[in-house]
């Protein structure tokens, strides 16, 4: 039997492995002399597999001798996500890489208006969340003790010394492994190397026991598969809540874990490495739970009842003597915790330094605390020692107060949902550009609290939850129980648990997201990390015009090191164009530095120290808003545009057919005026030219003086005729026009018109009527309307051109209409000019008639008036013309009828 | 030989004006009223100068003297427009089509008499003995 004595060498021995090859690496990696294989994607899927800890190493046996098949689940999570969300885990490694973060705390810092409020929350809930986590690597490294030395007489085993001790032993671990240097990138080249190590040692360890299992204490897979079948294992059934459930909180864990995060994001050399680690990942998760089930069934089969099945790994080697392989065994077990242990304080002990202990201590050191007073440089290092030793005490004091005797597996899962909270605001920060600070820090701190009362509370017992209220509900309200939230009874209580405090915290992110508005730096950064792929340039930050490059160089030599500082003053400085001795505080200077900063303390914090020096004050709101304008709100805007381009040709087509209709009034207009300055000329010509001959000619015969003054009185009257016209149609085309209604017979109206028409008129003729159709009664303008009966009857003498000319008045009754048709007996008006005749001015014979060419016009005007019409009949034998006036309706005949 | 001008007028009155005015000037008067054929009447007559109105029933002012300037021994014929229109634009255009003074109705008896004795003195200057031109200057 291997004493304590030999495996705590063992152990040491193996530490100092470890060491050896980190620092090896380290060193190389410094050089710049990196061997191939250690840039290879192979270092960057094994350093992932921290995954896998004691609880995987340990936990996955115990958890299927338990509940089976169930186990898987905690694998088939990650697989789905290195599967089907690669694409989601790149675009994770690009924001990560772009804004050079260095946690996951940092991560949601940045994309969140680089709020340290939110970087608190997150380290908080991460440090509170990983802490049974811890505790349970400490347990498994404790009971594997605690075999060994069950079978050695020669100790006595106190498991609370042995606790205390393996507790101090992880802590100076990681101290030293973690903290040892302050790197520019914080790229930790011998820790990755050494977790890769680990990840073979605990492959090989569990595959080594299960090919003793399969084929040592069974005869082949055939057997072993029989074995299974008759143990307990075989008979298992599938809780597809519980399986979902799980599958669910190991894949958001594998992206929300911090330790992950480190590895996945801030140690990744080479984003291609995913595309390697896609399928690799996968399949070392297959490897390492090949053997699990036949250790399960076969220790079940061996061991006696209840023995502890969470360390079969270990016992069914150690009950069948074989020495050499248990402590293969041990070895691999300890390398899961450590690896875990180590990275894990790494990442927390980063997130509670740069952004608890970091702002506090700038903050105590007020304005100059940047670039004068203190080396920054140490202050980190100490915040992260004392931060991993507080780490590590917190899940020594979880293991104190749970107990120790809880399975891995629950331990496990209780930390999964509480990492979990972070996953909306991750995934929300990442592809939706609504998500704001407030909507995150109110969804983690519901679903925080959720998951603190459904889950942590309850599995810490012990008296920090009383029992009355596990069992009535917090005040006595019964839908207040922990484990029964709003009377949701009869759930497992893992599922419970989850499915609250995910869907309440997915719920109030989304829902306070929308109701928020987000600063203009959160716009800002929440473009660049939705759209990271199309940004190649990161967040403009600094618009440093009274920043000291001095103050900047002292503070960056504080943080970075005197070397790494100058080595990048001087790149800027080159960069710049080389002339002086450092660089100008341009802006794009300052957001470079920003981010090699961020890169050791976090952004936030970075922005905090230059903000400091460059004059305490960010960059102008309306400077951010510019840059978030011109990058990602193009879409919208341009969206916008278009509709408002879309509106502006809408609003442009109505306008050029209005200014079409205006040009074409506008001509109309011309028109008419140039007709009747015509018409006006023309008589005034005669009349002018006459008149100056008579004043002239004095002893002119008598006979032409006669005629020349007739010609001067015809022209007036023709004048006079004009202007009677053109204010007649002005005022019925303005519609100003008032009728004179009044009652008669069509008949009287006639009468009236014929002898008004004939009267003085030296052109004949005759005019044919049925007086006795004309005997109906109407009700009208009886002026207006015998206007038009007087117009079209003057028409007729004018230009019937028949030897002896007719006009035939014919009266009819009508669809509800009385015509009355107007036809002479001479040619008609010709095809080409009908559609005319009705327009102003317009004459269809070429000799002088005396009009003006109005005469028609205004008919139809005083018929549209008359609600009635006038137009041109077609097919007779001469001119024709047809009124048509309404039947009264009262009376619908006269007495002819 | 009296000298001789083709009136190209429908309106019968104004006509009848001009053609009394320029007679008892010495001028043989030739009145036609009607566009479409204005342009052979004047080439059959081969006036002296023409007196033509714009606005004519058949065919415009325009037109007939666009047509009047094709003709080789038509061109240098002096040709003065009348017309009741006094737009710019009316002008304008006339002026391109060849007349060779532009007038606007209503006008005054002296204003016709002075422009078409003008026109006739500058058309026909070139043909009288150049001892006469200069005696005049």
């Amino acid at each position: 039997m291997a004493s304590l004595n030999v495996l705590a060498l063992v152990c040491l021995g193996y530490v100092a492995l470890l060491f050896f090859v980190a620092f090896l690496a380290d060193r190389r990696a410094a050089r710049g002399q990196s061997a191939a294989w250690m840039r290879s994607p192979l270092i960057y899927t094994l350093s992932l597999s921290i995954y896998c800890t004691a609880w995987t190493f340990y936990g996955a046996v115990g958890y299927a001798a338990r509940s089976g098949l169930e186990f898987l689940t905690i694998y088939l999570g990650p697989t789905l996500v290195m599967v089907g969300w690669w694409w989601g885990l790149r675009k994770l490694v690009r924001v990560g890489r772009s804004q050079r973060v260095t946690s996951i705390a940092d991560l949601l810092s940045a994309r969140y208006g680089k709020s340290n409020a939110l970087a608190i929350g997150v380290t908080v809930l991460a440090v509170i969340g990983i802490t049974p986590y811890i505790s349970l690597q400490l347990q498994s490294i404790t009971l594997s003790f605690a075999i060994f030395a069950e079978a050695d007489p020669l100790r006595s085993y106190h498991e609370t010394t042995t606790v205390f001790w393996v507790t101090a032993g992880l802590a100076i671990f990681a101290i030293l492994f973690g903290t040892r240097n302050l790197n520019a990138n914080e790229r930790h080249h011998g820790v990755v190397t050494a977790v890769a190590l680990e990840a073979v040692v605990k492959l090989v360890a569990l595959l080594a026991v299960g090919i003793f299992v399969v084929w040592g204490l069974s005869d082949g897979v055939s057997e072993t598969l029989a074995r299974i079948d008759a143990s307990r294992i075989g008979d298992w059934r599938v809780d597809g809540g519980r399986w979902a459930t799980i599958t669910f909180l190991s894949a958001a864990a594998f992206v929300c874990l911090p330790r992950m995060f480190q590895v996945m994001v801030v140690e990744n050399e080479d984003e291609r490495h995913l595309r390697v680690a896609a399928w690799a990942f996968p399949l070392y998760l297959l490897l390492i739970s090949m053997f699990v089930v036949p250790i399960a069934a076969i220790g079940l089969e061996l061991l006696p009842a209840g023995s502890n099945p969470d360390l079969f790994v270990l016992t069914v080697p150690l009950s069948q003597g074989q020495q050499g392989l248990a402590v293969l065994s041990f070895l691999g077990g300890f390398s899961s915790a450590t690896s875990m242990v180590i990275v894990a304080a790494m990442a927390l002990s980063t997130m509670v330094s740069n952004h608890m202990v970091m702002p506090i201590w700038l903050h105590l050191q007020g304005g100059e605390g940047a670039s004068v007073s203190g080396d920054v440089r140490n202050v980190v290092l100490f915040a992260r020692r004392i931060s991993i030793a507080v780490i590590l005490g917190l899940g020594y004091f979880y293991y104190k107060l749970s107990g120790g005797g809880a399975a891995l597996a629950a331990v496990g899962l209780i930390s999964f949902a509480g990492i979990s909270q972070m996953l909306p605001a991750l995934v929300g920060g990442l592809f939706w550009r609504g998500a704001t600070r407030t909507g995150a820090l109110s969804g983690l701190t519901v679903g925080f609290a959720i998951w603190v009362y459904t889950m942590l509370l309850p599995a810490l017992g012990g008296g920090l939850l009383p029992d009355h209220i596990l069992a009535e509900g917090l005040f006595g309200l019964s839908w207040l129980r922990p484990q029964a939230l709003f009377g949701i009874e009869g759930l497992d209580s893992t599922v419970h648990a989850v499915l609250w405090s995910m869907s309440l915290n997915a719920v109030v992110f989304c829902v306070v997201s929308l109701m928020t508005f987000p600063s203009p730096i959160e716009r800002l950064q929440g473009a660049q990390f939705v759209n990271v792929f199309e940004h190649s340039s990161g967040p403009r930050g600094w618009t440093g015009s009274v920043a000291q490059s001095e103050d900047l160089m002292v503070m960056s030599q504080r943080i970075l090191g005197a070397t790494e500082a100058q080595a990048f003053f001087h790149r800027e400085l080159a960069r710049q164009g080389g002339r002086g001795t450092l660089p100008e505080p341009t802006p794009a200077f300052l957001q470079r530095l920003e981010r090699e900063l961020g890169a050791s303390i976090g952004a936030a914090a970075a922005h905090a120290m230059i903000g400091q020096i460059v004059g305490g004050s960010s960059v102008s709101v309306q400077d951010l808003l510019a840059v978030a304008d011109e990058t990602a709100q193009m879409l919208e805007y341009s969206n916008q545009l278009e509709e408002q381009s879309a509106e502006l040709s809408r609003t442009a087509r109505q306008l050029r057919v209005s200014n079409e209709k205006l040009t074409q009034i506008s001509q109309q207009k011309d028109a008419f005026l140039s007709q009747v300055s015509h018409e006006l000329r023309t008589p005034m010509t005669s009349i002018r030219a006459f008149s100056e001959i008579l004043r002239d000619d004095g002893d002119m015969p008598l006979a032409e003086k006669t005629r020349y003054a007739t010609i001067i009185h015809d022209e007036a009257l023709r004048l006079t005729r004009l202007l009677n016209d053109l204010l007649d149609l002005s005022v019925l085309e303005s519609g100003q026009v008032s009728l004179n209604m009044s009652a008669g017979t069509l008949k009287e109206v006639m009468d009236h018109a014929v002898s008004t028409a004939l009267a003085g008129s030296d052109h004949p003729i005759e005019v044919i009527r049925d007086r006795k159709t004309e005997d109906i009664r109407i009700s009208s303008d009886l002026d207006r309307l015998a206007q038009v009966f007087i117009n079209l009857i003057a028409n007729a003498q004018k230009y019937c051109d028949a030897d002896s000319a007719e006009l035939t008045i014919r009266v009819t009754c009508a669809l509800g209409e009385i015509w009355i048709d107007f036809t002479d007996n001479g040619s008609g008006v010709p095809l080409d000019h009908q559609q005319l005749i009705f327009e102003k001015f317009s004459r269809v014979s070429p000799e002088r008639a005396g009009g003006a060419g109005l005469g028609l016009a205004i008919c139809r005007e005083i018929m549209q008036r008359l609600e009635g019409d006038i137009c041109y009949l077609l097919g007779q034998k001469g001119g024709s013309f047809r009124i048509s006036l309404p039947i009264e309706r009262k009376i619908l005949s006269g007495t002819g009828f | 030989m009296s000298r001789h001008v083709v009136l190209i007028e429908d309106e019968p009155n104004i006509a009848e004006a001009i053609r009394f005015l320029l007679t008892r000037d010495g001028w043989s008067v030739d009145v036609h009223g009607d566009g479409s054929d204005a342009v052979e009447v004047i080439q059959t007559a081969n006036p002296d100068l023409v007196i033509l109105d714009l606005m004519l029933p058949g065919k415009s002012g325009l037109e007939v003297i666009q047509e009047l300037r094709l003709v080789e021994e038509m061109q240098p014929l002096p040709v003065l427009m009348l017309t009741a229109r006094g737009q710019l634009k009316d002008r304008e255009m006339a002026e391109k089509a060849g007349v060779t003074r532009f007038m606007t109705k209503p006008f005054s008896n002296s204003e016709v008499l002075t422009a078409v004795r003008d026109l006739y003195a500058q058309a026909y200057q070139d043909l009288r003995p150049a001892t006469a031109q200069d005696a005049a200057q």
